[in-house]
């Protein structure tokens, strides 16, 4: 009974943690480029409205994903010119982008006939094997159960790792991150660089605020994911900018964060605004023992500094 | 190497202008094949400007460039260093997050997409014996000394294929020993029909390893002559514009000097036990009306010395003391309440705060006090006086109303920092590095304040990696060797050469 309770617990932080996996691993990108992106939030509110939209209108969650994505790049360049081109304050354009999401999405929700609001998904993502394989011991219910798009995530965390590690492009965005000027006399298109990984930052927040809509709530109201996209900025930093590592830390807050409800089954009774507050404990904890423990920060060193080339 | 012509580059007319003020004026510049060709000048000449321009950094106002004939003019870095010519920056354009062999093949074509770690480090070591240089690529560049990571950097321009290499004050950051290993490899490169350009301030290094100079003043040229054909003394006349003479530090032994102001005894730090203490067992005292001239290579307990003195860093074990009191566990405003006064080695991180005005920064240690401050509020009119007080007595100029300290040149914000400390009556002044990047003029200019303010009765403590400076206006010198002080003599009574052996760890 408990191993039942403790396999549905982490088959739930699988599905909660999946949008965070998607937004925080493209903040990995971005970030590594030395963009602070903190406008995730609101990023991943425009992906969720105009998923939901699309697939509401064409009955075809996949439709709504790929507009989700584009509409979520297109948003993000808003984050692009200002503090790339124009050189502008990354963390005052960031809070900015998660009102304007916030709102934006907001307005775009009550648009269309009928309006966004009012209408019923009838058409979500479903598992991708069929249900007799769900019930296989653990592997069942743990890793054939899901669908699409949490397979998706997973092979976006392994190339997002492989990429920033073992690729030149990778190694290209890690000098643009660290040493822009140095990255700039080794000829390398540091603005280039910069606005195309907030652009794959901005669609995989996008993907993540899509799956809110199309699978984790299957409906669409205002300002739905409650933090997530902060949330996901946080496990960056916790995951020392590694997707790798962010997904194991988006499972375990994802874990940690229904623990209420596995506690209330187990028949324990903790207030549950104590429990709420649990997971940003662990995050934090862990943290400092993380950052302490590491030899070699990975933190992009010229992250939210805007480069120019001609400052002296 | 082909070689279209015999000139590598030639500038006809090149002005410069920034914001309307004129930093280059119709300067005609030639290098050719196969020499070193140093480009000398005052800090604000023009040198560094003239090179930024041929490695593309800046656009040139006015005036034409030719590379191996062909009309030349690089929009950017990237296309300069595409055309052939690279140039090694004071700041490394190094990533220092990364390790050597990645700087090195960094925006190189031929990486292959999907790569290692040790497939990089292999295709590293190759270039590096192409060149017959050698840095261990695995390294972090950020773990480097500053020699290797100059060394990093020329191999990195090589391997881009760069037929024409530009060092600014290559020098500046490297020990003698350094430089020398600089020097020998500048000359290899050369050799093998590379056209190099040194610039510098240095008028020894001029003598020692170039071919051809040219000298700048004030954004013009002066001359252009073989170095064989030249003296120190001319060269050191055209660069200044009269007859002063650099490095006249000579010990006058007139004045008297008093009592103990400082005292180290047996003063210790360890950071880490498992390797050699930062400094191990430090005597050291300093007497009112005093140099004491710290000399030694780079990295062997200079900066923890200084650290310790103006309370930076604490000791781990030992005893300081000024004017008779321990001062080992104060912080570093009772520091300065009790008369210390503090050049940092680092003036621009620590020494001073560039985006702010004049007034803002001379006022930093003292902005207690009741002459500039009355409880939380500041008193701006006594504060102005007193900087204008500052600007005339120490003749720091460029100062401009409104605009912050950045725009000052490096000798006037050298001058700014001594008059701020100097201007507290310190009892004792811990120098580090005072003179560190200014030209002749300005060096001399400090060392003469330096002197005078010994003259008053001040001790001072002076860091230098300038061994002349140290022997030239030093009453007493103190060698020191990993850590510990090797050698403490009068000036009067050492010659450079055994300071040198003293340096090097030998008796």
């Amino acid at each position: 009974m408990n191993d039942w309770v403790l396999i549905q617990s982490l088959v739930v932080a699988v599905s909660t943690g999946t949008p965070v996996v998607l937004a925080g691993s493209g903040a990995i990108l971005t970030q590594r480029s030395g963009v602070l992106d903190l406008g995730v939030e609101g990023t991943m509110l425009i992906g969720a409205v105009s998923g939901f939209w699309v697939t509401t209108s064409t009955g075809s969650p996949v439709a709504g994903l790929v507009v989700a994505v584009l509409a979520a790049a297109v948003f993000s360049m808003i984050q692009a010119v200002l503090a790339v081109s124009l050189r502008a304050n990354q963390v005052v354009v960031g809070v900015a982008l998660v009102i304007l999401g916030s709102g934006l999405s907001s307005f775009i929700g009550s648009q269309g006939d009928p309006p966004v609001a009012r209408r019923f998904s009838g058409s979500i993502f479903t598992p991708v094997f069929p249900e007799s394989v769900h019930d296989w011991p653990a592997v069942g219910p743990l890793l054939l159960s899901h669908d699409p798009v949490v397979y998706l995530s997973w092979a976006f965390v392994a190339v997002v790792q492989w990429y920033i590690f073992r690729t030149r492009t990778g190694m290209h965005l890690r000098a643009v991150g660290h040493d822009p000027a140095s990255a700039d006399a080794a000829g390398l298109p540091v603005s280039g660089m910069r606005y195309l990984h907030v652009a794959l930052g901005g669609a995989a927040a996008g993907a993540g605020g899509g799956y809110l809509t199309l699978r984790l709530f299957s409906d669409w109201f205002d300002d739905m994911t409650a933090g997530m996209g902060w949330i996901a900025v946080i496990l960056v930093i916790l995951a020392s900018w590694r997707s790798l590592r962010l997904l194991v830390a988006a499972y375990a807050f994802g874990a940690i964060s229904s623990l209420g409800f596995t506690l209330q089954l187990l028949g324990w009774n903790i207030p549950t605004e104590l429990l709420a507050i649990l997971p940003f404990l662990v995050v934090y904890l862990v943290m400092v023992f993380v950052s302490a423990a590491e030899r070699r920060s990975q933190m992009p060193a010229s992250l939210a500094e805007p480069y120019f080339r001609e400052s002296r | 190497m082909p070689q279209d012509t015999e000139l590598a580059v030639r500038t006809i007319g090149i002005s410069k202008e920034f914001f309307g003020q004129s930093v280059l004026e119709d300067v005609d510049f030639d290098l050719r094949w196969g020499e070193i060709h140093a480009l000398l000048g005052e800090n604000g000449a023009g040198k560094s400007t003239l090179c930024s321009i041929l490695a593309g950094l800046y656009h040139p106002t006015r005036g034409e460039m030719t590379l191996a004939g062909a009309p030349y003019g690089p929009h950017s870095p990237h296309a300069a260093l595409e055309a052939g010519v690279g140039m090694v920056y004071q700041h490394f354009r190094l990533v220092e997050q990364m390790t050597v062999a990645e700087n090195i093949l960094l925006g190189n074509p031929d990486v292959p997409v999907r790569m290692t770690a040790s497939g990089l480090a292999d295709r590293a070591r190759e270039v590096m014996d192409r060149h017959g240089l050698w840095i261990e690529p695995t390294k972090y560049v950020g773990d480097l000394a500053v020699g290797e990571k100059q060394q990093a950097e020329i191999i990195r321009l090589l391997n881009r294929g760069v037929k024409v290499l530009i060092l600014d004050e290559p020098t500046a950051v490297l020990t003698p020993r350094e430089a020398e290993a600089l020097f020998a490899a500048l000359r290899n490169l050369a050799d093998q029909g590379r056209g190099v350009i040194l610039v510098t301030h240095k008028l020894r290094e001029v003598q020692q390893s170039a071919d051809t100079v040219t000298v700048l003043r004030s954004g013009k040229k002066v001359a252009h002559q073989r170095v064989e054909d030249t003296t120190t003394h001319d060269l050191a006349r055209l660069m200044i514009g009269d007859d002063l003479a650099p490095g006249s530090g000579s010990v006058d032994a007139s004045h008297a000097t008093g009592d103990e102001l400082l005292e180290l005894h047996s003063v210790s730090v360890v950071s880490d036990a498992a390797t050699r203490p930062e400094l191990d067992g430090v005597n050291l005292t300093v007497r009112a009306g005093q140099i004491v001239g710290v000399a030694g290579v780079s990295g062997n307990g200079q900066r923890e010395l200084a650290e310790v003195i103006t309370g930076l860093r604490t000791t781990t074990s030992g005893t300081i003391r000024l004017r008779g009191e321990d001062i080992s566990s104060q912080t570093i405003g009772d520091r300065i309440k009790n008369g210390m006064g503090f050049v940092p080695e680092d003036r621009l991180t620590r020494g001073l705060v560039l985006g702010l005005e004049i007034e803002d920064n001379v006022l930093l240690r003292s902005q207690r006090d009741r002459e500039f401050s009355i409880g939380p509020f500041l008193r701006l009119s006594a504060i102005n006086q007193w900087a204008r007080r500052l600007i005339d007595g120490f003749d720091i100029r460029g100062v401009r109303k409104g605009l912050p300290i950045s725009v000052l040149s490096g000798g006037n914000l050298q001058r700014l920092i001594l008059a701020r400390e100097l201007s507290r009556q310190p009892a004792l002044l811990v120098a580090s590095e005072p003179t560190r990047g200014l030209d002749v003029g300005a060096a001399e200019a400090v060392r003469t304040i330096l002197k005078a303010e010994r003259g008053r009765g001040v001790g001072i403590l002076l860091f230098s990696g300038d061994l002349e400076e140290v022997l030239g206006i030093s009453d007493e010198v103190v060698v020191m060797y990993e850590g510990r002080v090797v050698a403490s003599r009068p000036a009067s009574e050492v010659d450079v050469a055994q300071v040198g052996r003293w340096m090097a760890g030998l008796t």
